[in-house]
């Protein structure tokens, strides 16, 4: 059962992912995007975080890719772009090269690590096991109020900053003519 | 057959070498696209095969501490998502149509 689950899942992230980077039109990777969202939150349940799964689901699937739609349809790139044209005649090799690199190394050292000694921690309380449902919720809302509250205050700045950072950025610097009839509109 | 799928779990490993070969995607995607936004969305995929592979050794190692990571990690990409198109949205007004290769000299 877990294997079957692990296996869809797997090949909805596959998929998902391939079809981000291979799509030519922006809306079309956006929604492989979110096939590829909703197998990582599928598997995170596999793994007994299930808080994470529904953060996942609301704030990456909803949030993230609608806001990223939103931008397409805002700066009217919704057609599709050519992408079988090369710029530059050896990025592809060598972005495959890299790939398989970095994909061939770190497969290599997780499967060699494969029986190292796990360090246990505390202990994370699996639902299945304890027979109480809302563990992981509650264990993880001990971590994040408890050991991490000064990082969770901290985030509170981070994420205003970002508010403030964006509307200062898009913001339209007034031009010449604006300001001459602001001016005027002010005179009259 | 259907006994011999039924006894395969999945370990730990398969999760990681899964989340390796998403990584992988991801790079790829960001080295070879030039579309800005599509370079965005390989970013995420990079940052979702890394919190998968944080989630899959909290349950390996027994650690919730590898969850409340993930936690963090979605807050800072979604920050991180704002104002990357906060920017994008700045550059395309300027210059519409623009591609990864028409901004790389950062002059005005």
């Amino acid at each position: 059962m877990e294997f079957v689950v692990f296996v869809l899942a797997s090949a909805m992230i596959l998929v998902g992912a391939v079809g981000v980077i291979v799509r030519s039109h922006p809306v079309h990777a956006a929604l492989s995007l979110i096939l590829t969202l909703f197998g990582v939150a599928v598997l995170f349940v596999a793994q007994e975080a299930h808080f994470l799964a529904v953060v996942q689901v609301i704030v990456y699937a909803g949030a993230i890719v609608v806001l990223f739609l939103f931008v397409i349809m805002l700066l009217g790139v919704d057609r599709t772009e050519d992408i079988t044209a090369e710029p530059f005649r050896i990025q592809r090799p060598l972005a495959a090269i890299i790939g398989v690199g970095v994909v061939g190394l770190v497969a290599a050292s997780v499967v060699a690590a494969r029986n190292a000694v796990a360090l246990r921690g505390d202990g994370l309380s699996i639902a299945e096991e304890t027979g109480d449902h809302d563990s992981n919720i509650r264990q993880l809302a001990r971590s994040i109020f408890g050991d991490y509250v000064v990082a969770f205050e901290i985030t509170s700045v981070l994420l205003v900053v970002a508010v403030v950072g964006t509307v200062v950025l898009t913001r339209r610097m007034r031009s010449s003519d604006d300001s001459s009839t602001g001016s005027r509109a002010q005179g009259a | 057959m259907t006994a011999m799928i039924a006894s395969l779990t999945p370990t730990t490993t398969w999760y990681l070498v899964l989340a390796a070969v998403l990584f992988g995607i991801g790079t790829v995607g960001v080295l070879v696209r030039r579309n800005p936004l599509v370079m965005f969305m390989c970013i995420e995929l990079m940052l979702n095969a890394v919190n998968l592979s944080f989630v899959a050794l909290a349950k390996r190692l027994g650690d919730i501490g590898g969850q409340t990571t993930v936690f963090f990690v979605m807050v800072v990409a979604a920050a991180e998502v704002v104002v990357g198109l906060g920017i994008i949205v700045a550059i395309m007004r300027r210059r519409p149509g623009a591609t990864a290769d028409d901004i790389s000299v950062l002059k005005g």
